[in-house]
C-alpha cells in the first residue's frame, strides 16, 4: 500500500475569496507579516498495489479529468509512502 | 404537435419539478430523465435543472458530469441536441466542457437568493428566440457557487462572437467576470445560466412577473416548426 497526494490549488490569477478571508483574520489572532493566503485541496490516495509509472499515469489522469477543473485549477501528483520514490508534477 | 423536452434528475437535484412544470406551461411535454439513464428517451431537448447533483462535493456539477446520462447527452449536444442548463445546470455544462470557463463560489462567499435583472444579449439561441436582443427582464438567482470566470482570451472570444446571452444588469451579483450571467455555445443550441427562468413563469409565485417563460416557448417554437 502507498499513498499518492494530489494537491489541488486555484491558478493565481483566479481570485480566492477563501483565502483572504483567512489572511484577513490574522491581525486579529496576533499572526502578523503574513500578506497572502492561498487555500486549495489535498487528496490523499490510498493505492492497492505498487505505485509504479503505469499507476502514477492513471492518478495523473483522475486528477486532471476529475480532482482539478484544470480551466481554474493546478495540481501536483506526489507519491507519499511506498516503494517507489517518484515524484511527478505537472 | 408538441416537442418532449427532457429533464435530468441527479441525487440532490431541486428544480426538476418546477423545470417540468414550466415546460408544460409553455405547452411542450416535459420527460423525467434519470442520472443513471444510458439513453435519452428520444427527446427532442433536455433542461439540466438547479440544485446540489451529488451533494456538490468536489466542486459544483463536477460529479454529476460523470453520471450515466451524461454520455449521451455530451454526444447528442455536439451534434446539435438543444439543451439549456440552469444554476447547478449550467455548472455541470461548464465541467462536461460543453461551455466554455468554469463557475465558483460567489465572491463574498454568501448565499444568494434574490430577483435579478438581466438583459438578454443574444436572442438568436435555441433558448432565447422569444427575446429581444437587449431587452431586461427579471429572473430570480439563487446559488452558492455563481461567479463566472474564464481565461482572458475565452472572454474576449465569447464578446467577440456574442456568445454573451445574458448579463446581470445594476449589480453584479457574485463577482462573475464581464457580469456574466449566461453563456452560449457556438451552435447556439447549448446555453447556460446561473438565474432560474422556470421560477418565473407564472405570475403568483417568484417575481410576480413571467418573465422566464420565453425561455421555454422559445425552444418549443424552434422544436415544432423546425
Amino acid at each position: 500500500m502507498a499513498r499518492v497526494v494530489v494537491d489541488v490549488m486555484l491558478k493565481p490569477e483566479i481570485l480566492d475569496p477563501q483565502g483572504q478571508a483567512v489572511q484577513r483574520a490574522l491581525p486579529r489572532l496576533g499572526f502578523d507579516g503574513i500578506s497572502d493566503v492561498r487555500q486549495g485541496k489535498r487528496f490523499e490516495l490510498e493505492v492497492d498495489g505498487p505505485v509504479d509509472e503505469a499507476a502514477l499515469a492513471r492518478i495523473h489522469d483522475l486528477a486532471e479529468s476529475f480532482l482539478a477543473n484544470t480551466v481554474i485549477e493546478d495540481f501536483t501528483v506526489k507519491v507519499e509512502s511506498g516503494d517507489v520514490a517518484a515524484e511527478a508534477a505537472k | 404537435m408538441t416537442a418532449r423536452i427532457g429533464v435530468v434528475t441527479f441525487p440532490g437535484s431541486l428544480d426538476d419539478r418546477d423545470t417540468q412544470r414550466a415546460i408544460r406551461l409553455a405547452g411542450g411535454e416535459p420527460v423525467a430523465l434519470w442520472h443513471k439513464d444510458k439513453d435519452l428517451h428520444q427527446v427532442d431537448a433536455v433542461v439540466l435543472c438547479g440544485g446540489f447533483s451529488y451533494g456538490d462535493y468536489l466542486r459544483a456539477g463536477a460529479i454529476a458530469r460523470f453520471s450515466p446520462v451524461m454520455e449521451p447527452l455530451i454526444e447528442q449536444a455536439k451534434a446539435g441536441l438543444p439543451v439549456l442548463g440552469i444554476c447547478n445546470g449550467f455548472q455541470i455544462l461548464t465541467e462536461a466542457h460543453l461551455l466554455p470557463g468554469a463557475m465558483l463560489g460567489n465572491d463574498h462567499l454568501h448565499f444568494i437568493c434574490r430577483d435579478q435583472k438581466l438583459r438578454v444579449e443574444n436572442a438568436e439561441t435555441a433558448w432565447t428566440g422569444d427575446y429581444t436582443a437587449g431587452q431586461e427582464i427579471h429572473i430570480p438567482l439563487k446559488n452558492m457557487d455563481g461567479r463566472y470566470v474564464a481565461d482572458r482570451y475565452t472572454l474576449d472570444k465569447l464578446e467577440a462572437e456574442g456568445r454573451v446571452a445574458f448579463r446581470y444588469v445594476d449589480l453584479n451579483p457574485n463577482g462573475s467576470l464581464n457580469d456574466i450571467a449566461g453563456i452560449t455555445n457556438e451552435a447556439g443550441n447549448v446555453v447556460g445560466l446561473m438565474p432560474h427562468p422556470e421560477h418565473a413563469v407564472e405570475p403568483l409565485i417568484g417575481t410576480g412577473r413571467t418573465d422566464g417563460l420565453p425561455f421555454f416557448t422559445s425552444i418549443l417554437k424552434k422544436l415544432v416548426t423546425a
